[in-house]
């Protein structure tokens, strides 16, 4: 299954990602409204191919989580409740009531989303912060955790090649981030 | 010389597949309830995915050990043969086992299905560990992390069973399967509910200058400086005031993780049967890269091979790691 980008496709997408653009993005208006549509299809196919995972989520797939990529001016508010999923970008001035927060920069946020990262570590390094109910945090770890493909690559692959190629530089951003110790600073 | 096999955590299905993907020989794991020592909120295997993950290890040459590690509270055994029964129906290759009511009734039902003595009963002697195999027919036990290598080879030489010690991972010096630490504050007990500092009594405070305050059922146990790393909110790993020193300290433990890379030559030539890896909480990421590393350690070492050893401090508790008792028993 590919989800259509449409007009939303994103592009020049090749080679290093463009995360300064992402940062530079002017504060009003965000186009949060184009994003939403198509992280709530994502997500809804995501837990569509997924439906065990949500057995590990307990009575806290009710609740709200907020993502919290600290180095781009929007958040992700999600409900990961297979009967009413709700998933929305927001711009970061109109904070949501949550549940639960999870913080940190975008490509380590991605890594984990990825697979590639483990989120104790992060935590360790202080790379990662988590605020709210740390019970609904871990059991959301827990059930993303538990799914065969990470969840970076299902939305990729459902963007079809402008997300797979997406992945591939962000993947390339983040790995040079890690082994650096910095971040894709703009230039 | 013996090639020790490497056992590996898995908290999921998933993790699972990726320490036998990663070169696993075994993969420790366990229930979604109080018969576990990592009985903890999302993680864990239901009986139907306990079925398919013993399948898929069986096909990929690996075996499934079930960890059923904790303490039956007087004349509750019930759930606990439940374990073993399911597990014994579901062909496990091993049940990890603290309790003696629970070895018990493995040896007289089950007397083909082994019985491995996990650390959390805290058999370190010779004594001890005669006793285990003597009335249980215990064929592994699990060594608790105070030992020196040395007296890991001098213990293997005395006792009739296989000995497995711990390579990587939480570096709980507690005596194991006696600490009561965070049932004082959770009101949960560690041994019998399996659950030390369950994520629901856990939250953590951001302060505007950076700080981060851990607190666990409503205490304040560590206070982390904005470039300070942290460890796990486990009472043991707390700062706290004393009369014996200015200022907090860490009393207990500090936060730091057992590796025991650079010993491998010698814990191998001292005759130990099987290398754990500690962190069935951690991820797959966790999992494959810590798995992975030790698989090429490991096949290098036998094979006379000077053994390449990845970074792995990135995934220490408080990034931070320690040869612990194994290289000295003042590593404090």
């Amino acid at each position: 299954m590919t989800i259509d980008l449409s007009s939303s496709r994103p592009s020049g997408a090749t080679g290093r990602f463009p995360l300064s653009l992402l940062r530079s993005l002017p504060h009003p208006p965000l186009p949060t409204f184009l994003l939403t549509p198509i992280l709530k299809r994502i997500a809804a196919a995501i837990a569509a191919e997924n439906p065990e995972m949500f057995d590990r989520l307990g009575p806290h797939r009710h609740v709200y989580f907020l993502i919290d990529p600290t180095d781009l001016p929007v958040v992700l508010y999600l409900r990961p409740d297979p009967d009413a999923l709700d998933f929305r970008v927001l711009d970061r001035r109109h904070m949501p009531v949550y549940a639960a927060r999870i913080s940190g920069r975008f490509l380590d946020l991605l890594a984990l989303m990825d697979g590639e990262q483990d989120g104790d570590a992060l935590f360790f390094s202080r790379a990662l912060t988590v605020s709210g109910d740390t019970e609904a945090v871990v059991c959301l770890r827990n059930a993303l955790d538990d799914v065969d493909e990470p969840i970076a690559e299902s939305v990729a692959r459902l963007l079809g090649r402008p997300g797979k190629a997406a992945l591939d530089a962000l993947r390339r951003a983040g790995a040079a981030s890690r082994n650096t110790g910095k971040e894709d600073n703009p230039s | 010389m013996r090639k020790p096999e490497l056992i590996c955590p898995a908290g999921t299905p998933a993790a699972l597949r990726s320490a036998v993907d990663a070169g696993a020989d075994a993969v420790y794991c366990g229930y979604q309830n109080a018969t576990n020592a990592r009985n903890f909120t999302g993680l864990n295997f239901t009986p139907a995915e306990m079925e398919q993950s013993i399948a898929y290890a069986h096909d990929h040459g690996a075996k499934v050990l079930i960890t059923l590690n904790t303490f039956p509270p007087s004349g509750k055994v019930a759930l606990w043969k439940q374990a073993v029964d399911l597990s014994a129906q579901l062909g496990a290759d091993a049940c990890i086992v603290a309790d003696i009511s629970v070895a018990d009734y493995i040896c007289r039902m089950y007397p083909d299905l082994r019985i491995h003595l996990s650390v959390q009963a805290a058999a370190s002697s010779p004594e001890a560990i005669d006793f285990y195999v003597r009335e249980f027919g215990v064929k592994r036990v699990v060594l608790p992390r105070i030992m020196t290598v040395s007296e890991i080879g001098g213990l293997v030489a005395e006792i009739p069973c296989e000995v497995e010690t711990f390579i990587f991972g939480n570096h709980g010096l507690m005596v194991e399967g006696r600490c009561s630490l965070s049932c004082y504050v959770t009101g949960q007990s560690t041994n019998m509910d399996g659950a030390c500092s369950p994520a629901a009594n856990v939250s953590y405070q951001s302060a505007p200058d950076g700080t981060l305050s851990t607190r666990l059922g409503g205490y304040t146990i560590d206070r982390f400086g904005a470039n300070e790393t942290a460890g796990y909110p486990t009472i043991c790993k707390g700062r706290y005031l004393t009369d014996s020193r200015e200022g907090g300290y860490y009393a207990f433990e500090e936060p730091v993780s057992l590796n025991a890379a650079t010993v491998l030559p010698e814990l191998i030539a001292a005759g130990v049967h099987a290398f754990k890896i500690e962190g069935r909480q951690r991820s797959r990421a966790y999992v494959k890269k810590v798995v992975s590393t030790f698989r090429s350690a490991v096949d290098a070492i036998v094979a006379g091979k000077e053994p390449v050893l990845a970074d792995l401090v990135a995934l220490t508790e408080g990034q931070k790691q320690t040869e612990g008792a194994l290289k000295t028993k003042t590593w404090r």
